[in-house]
């Protein structure tokens, strides 16, 4: 049953493996040519695990030392994990001490898959939860790691396969449509951020479409509950 | 920057990201009854959620519209397309991103 629902899992994961080695990597590397060595990516990736905060950090560690900026960029780029950590209160409730760790390594893509897969009944579903979180934990911190050890020596060039990422999403969202009763999050959810990105641009617009959806289910819900 | 500032740097970064995802968490602690409205939240936010990280891929392709835009349309089609032919998750990650490699790396204009 445990390696039944490891193997599950890895197969789900694949296409985040080749998405997180890569841009893994080319956060090592870019970390490589910022004057870093192969510790500072590695250490990032396995601390903060957050993307793009590690770009951003790779860039206020050459500038002068500025700690409230840190936290404020950080909280603005991550708070969207507020609104994961949420939505995942009963699922990753009665996991024990793995809870920990999957709460620590919720990203984008876990919560995605986590959030979407439907699992067998052959397959422990928390299990598989725990698995997923830690395979893309791996992922991103050996590309991280890879990238900063072998920055000097080579250049990673396949523009165009971060695309994986857009495509693994899009295909989320399309089980999601496919499956779901009501569609009113969904296109709600696309139609908003598409809006809210050309009113407050690419540095906010995440931040307020979340903040903007739940006051729309705040509304939602009350109109519900007054039935 | 000294080596310590650098170790401090990390350290926020590092602190603020866990904040931000164990912080609902402890606010709505196992033991005492979750407010409705965040069980709703937990239900209704996830499918919203999906459509936003969507719309968050292609920022960069909506914003400044150039031949990478129509390589994203284009390939985001073949990915829809063949989930809803197929109905499987490899396959058409697979052949969207496969295109969209193609698209960008051998066809200029």
């Amino acid at each position: 049953m445990k390696s039944q629902t490891f193997k599950f899992a890895f197969q789900k994961t694949i296409p985040i493996m080749a998405g997180f080695i890569f841009l893994g990597a080319t956060y090592g590397i870019y970390m490589h040519q910022s004057g870093f060595n192969f510790l500072y990516p590695t250490l990032m990736a396995a601390t903060i695990f957050g993307g793009s905060v590690e770009f951003v950090i790779a860039n206020l560690l050459l500038g002068k030392f500025n700690p409230w900026l840190v936290f404020f960029l950080t909280f603005i780029i991550n708070s969207r994990h507020l609104f994961y950590a949420i939505s995942m209160l009963s699922k990753y409730r009665g996991t024990g001490r793995k809870q920990i760790f999957m709460v620590f390594g919720m990203c984008d893509e876990t919560f995605a898959i986590n959030y979407s897969t439907k699992v067998p009944s052959n397959i422990d579903h928390k299990e598989f939860m725990f698995y997923v979180t830690l395979l893309d934990y791996a992922y991103w911190v050996s590309g991280a790691f890879l990238g900063g050890v072998l920055g000097g020596l080579i250049t990673i060039k396949l523009p165009g396969l971060d695309f994986v990422m857009t495509a693994l999403f899009l295909v989320l969202f399309a089980n999601q449509f496919i499956n779901e009763k009501s569609h009113f999050s969904t296109i709600t959810g696309l139609l908003l951020t598409f809006i809210t990105l050309f009113v407050v641009g690419t540095q906010w617009f995440l931040l307020v479409s979340l903040i903007l959806m739940v006051i729309i289910l705040r509304i939602r819900y009350h109109r519900e509950v007054a039935k | 920057m000294t080596l310590t500032e650098q170790i401090i740097t990390i350290a926020i970064a590092s602190v603020t990201t866990m904040a931000t995802r164990f912080v609902p968490f402890f606010v709505f602690p196992e033991h005492k009854p979750t407010p409705r409205f965040v069980k709703y939240l937990g239900d209704y936010l996830p499918p919203a959620i999906l459509g936003i990280l969507v719309v968050y891929c292609y920022k960069d392709q909506i914003l400044t519209i150039n031949r990478e835009t129509l390589w994203g349309i284009i390939a985001g089609t073949i990915t829809l397309g063949i989930h809803f032919w197929k109905q499987n998750m490899m396959l058409s990650i697979l052949a969207g991103t496969a295109s969209y490699i193609l698209l960008l790396n051998f066809v200029h204009f």
